[in-house]
């Protein structure tokens, strides 16, 4: 599968890396030049000759995620440290370069709620957060 | 009419006087602490601070019963996820969004928001009608203080194209204050190049543009 990760924070930098190591084709976008030192293998091999792909651009510019291979994309993962960059950019991509799968992360359990009703795979941490804490407390619903 | 207008800065706050004095009935709202504080000075209840991408933000301020939302954030993501969900989750039948960059045009067209207004692209259009030698843009005049901030293209065989920002000739009381190259804004330093196709944006005294535009033009010898 090809990969198109668009946010090298903690979260989309550790997917890239277990999605490399499991064999697929992986590609990151990324406004900050400097989140690509996230990629580096512990043992000091680069995230290139790993046999990753990375791409410095803003994930609204259709340029940058073409020139990261978002045309030929079967998965596309949104984890901005920003809710509004990465459910715009997931609808983007969604819709405009039909990609077959789009998961996009949104940190606020409301909106994630009500995207996911309108056909967008969101992932809310926060809303993992409230349910481990529920359980720690005996307090979960069921 | 009831309006919730998203974003209180200069186009948000000057919009909701102007519906009030037109006896609307208006919700600002504005997700910055020390602008709501301002504002809040002169509309008091008018203005509600919270990030209207929170549901429960536009919620608490009436989006269930509005008749027109319209956002206008400095930020384009914001306007259009804010008109997608008063759109589409509460069923606002009127929503208006501004588009900071011109280039984000395509998208909130994708995500059916309309209409929009772009203020940029009006003055694009303005200018190729006006002005088509000169690519020249003005983003913001500073009345009061005499200053302007202009954006101007570097014409290839330009005198300022290959130079030194530093070698450029600029009158007194003219600075290039930032470059945007390949889709991306740099702050130049006295030895970057001046590159044609270059978007340069100067801060100056108020008129001395004409004397500036040359510097970034081809302008052809005229014949002998």
């Amino acid at each position: 599968m090809f990969v198109l990760i668009v946010g090298a924070g903690r979260v989309g930098s550790a997917v890239a890396k277990r999605a490399l190591a499991s064999g697929h084709e992986v590609s990151v976008l990324d406004e900050d030049p400097l989140s690509h030192e996230r990629l580096e293998d512990p043992d000091g091999t680069t995230w290139e000759e790993a046999g990753g792909l990375f791409t410095v651009g803003t994930a609204l510019e259709v340029d940058a995620l073409v020139e990261a291979g978002v045309q030929r994309a079967d998965v596309f993962i949104a984890s901005t440290d920003g809710d509004n960059t990465n459910l715009t950019v997931a609808q983007i991509v969604q819709r405009r370069f039909a990609v077959d799968k789009v998961v996009c992360r949104v940190m606020d359990p409301a909106r994630a709620a009500w995207y996911a009703e309108q056909g967008l795979d969101t992932i809310s941490p926060t809303r993992h957060a409230i349910e481990m804490f529920e359980r720690a407390l005996g307090i979960e619903d069921h | 009419m009831y309006v919730i207008i998203v974003g209180a800065g200069k186009v948000g706050l000057n919009l909701a006087r102007e519906l009030i004095d037109k006896g609307h009935e208006v919700t600002l709202l504005e997700a910055d602490r020390r602008r709501y504080l301002v504002v809040e000075q002169e509309l008091s209840h008018v203005v509600q601070y919270g990030d209207a991408t929170e549901l429960w933000v536009l919620e608490r301020a009436g989006v269930q019963r509005t008749d027109l939302v319209i956002a206008v954030t400095g930020d384009d993501e914001d306007n259009m996820l804010v008109c997608q969900v008063a759109k589409e989750k509460y069923e606002c039948e009127r929503v208006i969004a501004r588009v900071n960059n011109p280039r984000n045009l395509q998208h909130f067209k994708l995500l059916g928001i309309q209409p929009v207004v772009s203020a940029t692209d009006l003055i694009l259009r303005l200018i190729e009608h006006e002005v088509p030698r000169y690519g020249l843009v003005h983003l913001l005049a500073l009345e009061e203080e005499r200053l302007e901030i202009i954006e101007l293209e570097v014409q290839a065989g330009a005198p300022a194209a290959g130079l030194h920002v530093s070698d450029v000739a600029l009158p007194e009381g003219s600075l290039v204050i930032s470059v945007l190259r390949d889709g991306r804004g740099f702050v130049p330093t006295a030895e970057t190049v001046v590159e044609a196709g270059d978007q340069v944006l100067l801060v100056l005294d108020a008129g001395l543009e004409d004397q500036i535009t040359p510097v970034f033009s081809f302008l052809p010898e005229p014949a002998p």
